[in-house]
């Protein structure tokens, strides 16, 4: 297979590659870019532990091609912090205790952030609804659920 | 048979063209060479990582700007290639079709529904798909193209088993067109998965056109209980015409399951099926009724789980 140019920006930044057609999203951000924040879980659609933003909306970097990403802007849990300064999703999740083994908090994040941009003040129900695809096999839910409605309640200040 | 590893294990050949003449001159130059078509991905892409599939050439549409738009100024029109999230966005889905809404916000979770698309979801033929019965009750018509011609297929005669289509290697599924609905319609989908991420164990849509207090039309259409999407007709024809009694609905109700004939498979029995078959009827009949009051804001309280 011959390899294939592509441009892209990546938390900001623009970078270049050379990509196989068969290369997944999630291997051109781990392998050639070193940004292991992005997990590989199920590879098939159902755990959500590699969401990532793709021109501001959530999709799943197990099932996307890195081909496909040319022209295009990417934000991963690497791209959220400003400097040193966590995004404050990521403090509410570290406040709250919402990690066990931190596998699947980088997709949670990220779904977490896209359901504050469409929706800032959810119920329970709703960010039960929103959150369905991003699972943790660890323990369960509630911290999670928590530091959602804790971000959510901080932002109406 | 594959292992689902990290990689994608196919070689394959990948085209991205730019404009639809472009896209079917490819699939005629390469219909008996095992060409694929990828959109959403939500589906091939686990298919090739997960069964035996031949893909030489890989044709990605997404670049194809004229294929993404939806059109709902008479009736609906909706270009292969937008996904499911950004359908919904728009106000007359959930207001007059109210079925067509619930079952994309059925489906799986909202990073899916950012990438997957309803061509794909007809596509890939999955019995358990959600869009189907919804489109199908409100007699949606696909726009199948080739390099040569156009032809215009009524959606539920598309499918000719699980992951079949009457689609030709040379042709592409271009645009899904669904009439304008009638005055005093309402509609409802309802899904029973193990959970709310998952694929369908058995789903319903059903759409309800009101005269006074009598039931003028109505369909009723089953997905994943079957090799294909079922719509219930004879079970439309008890109704039609009548006033929507809880007598009728429950004799209704009571038939549906021996029309409709579920079947075992992988994702759940017959038994499961007959039972949920009969309480979703009654439950969908009752939704859509009440929503035929309200022309401007559907109740979405109970329904589309």
């Amino acid at each position: 297979m011959k390899k294939i140019p592509i441009k892209f920006t990546i938390n900001g930044q623009q970078r270049e590659a050379l990509v196989q057609p068969n290369d997944l999203l999630i291997n051109l951000l781990r392998d050639e870019l070193y940004l292991t924040g992005t997990k590989y879980g199920c590879g098939i659609g159902e755990c959500g532990a590699c969401t990532v933003f793709l021109d501001d909306e959530l999709v799943l970097a197990c099932l996307i091609l890195a081909v496909t990403v040319d022209g295009k802007e990417i934000t991963t849990i690497e791209g959220l912090a400003r400097g040193k300064e966590l995004h404050p999703m990521q403090i509410s999740f570290l406040k709250n205790a919402a990690v066990q083994c931190g596998f699947c908090t980088p997709g949670m994040i990220m779904t977490a952030i896209s359901l504050m941009k469409e929706n800032p003040d959810p119920s329970e129900e709703e960010i039960r609804e929103y959150m369905r695809g991003n699972i943790c096999r660890c323990t369960g839910y509630t911290q999670i659920i928590k530091a959602i409605k804790e971000y959510a309640h901080s932002m109406k200040g | 048979m594959h292992t689902n590893t990290r990689i994608l294990a196919n070689k394959f050949e990948y085209f991205a063209p730019k404009s639809l003449a472009e896209a079917l001159n490819l699939l005629e130059q390469y219909q008996e060479k095992n060409i694929k078509v990828l959109a959403g991905g939500t589906d091939l892409l686990v298919k090739m990582k997960t069964v035996d599939l031949n893909v030489d050439y890989l044709m990605y549409l997404k670049d194809i700007a004229e294929l993404n738009f939806i059109n709902t100024s008479n009736g609906l029109s909706i270009g292969a290639t937008i996904p499911f999230s950004h359908i919904v966005k728009e106000d007359r889905i959930k207001t007059e079709y109210t079925a067509l809404y619930e079952a994309i916000q059925a489906i799986a979770a909202p990073a899916i529904r950012n990438m997957g698309t309803i061509a794909g979801n007809i596509g890939n033929a999955s019995p358990a798909a959600d869009t189907v019965p919804a489109l199908v009750a409100f007699d949606a018509q696909v726009l199948i193209e080739n390099k040569q011609s156009k032809r215009t297929v009524l959606l539920k005669d598309i499918f000719l088993g699980p992951g079949k289509t009457l689609l030709r290697p040379d042709e592409l599924i271009t645009r899904i067109e669904v009439p304008q609905v009638k005055p005093n319609t309402g509609s409802a989908f309802i899904k029973k998965s193990r959970v709310k991420a998952d694929l369908a164990k058995i789903n319903l849509a059903v759409a309800v056109q009101r005269n006074g207090q009598n039931c003028e039309d109505c369909k009723i259409v089953f997905g994943s209980v079957a090799a294909t999407v079922v719509r219930a007709e004879n079970t439309e024809k008890l109704l039609k015409g009548k006033a929507l009694t809880e007598e009728l609905i429950s004799q209704a109700a009571q038939g549906v399951a021996d029309e409709i004939k579920p079947i075992d498979d992988i994702r759940s029995t017959a038994e499961y099926r007959i039972a949920m078959s009969r309480e979703m009827l009654r439950d969908a009949l009752n939704l859509a009724w009440a929503r035929t009051y309200s022309e401007a804001k559907p109740n979405l309280k109970g329904g589309g789980e």
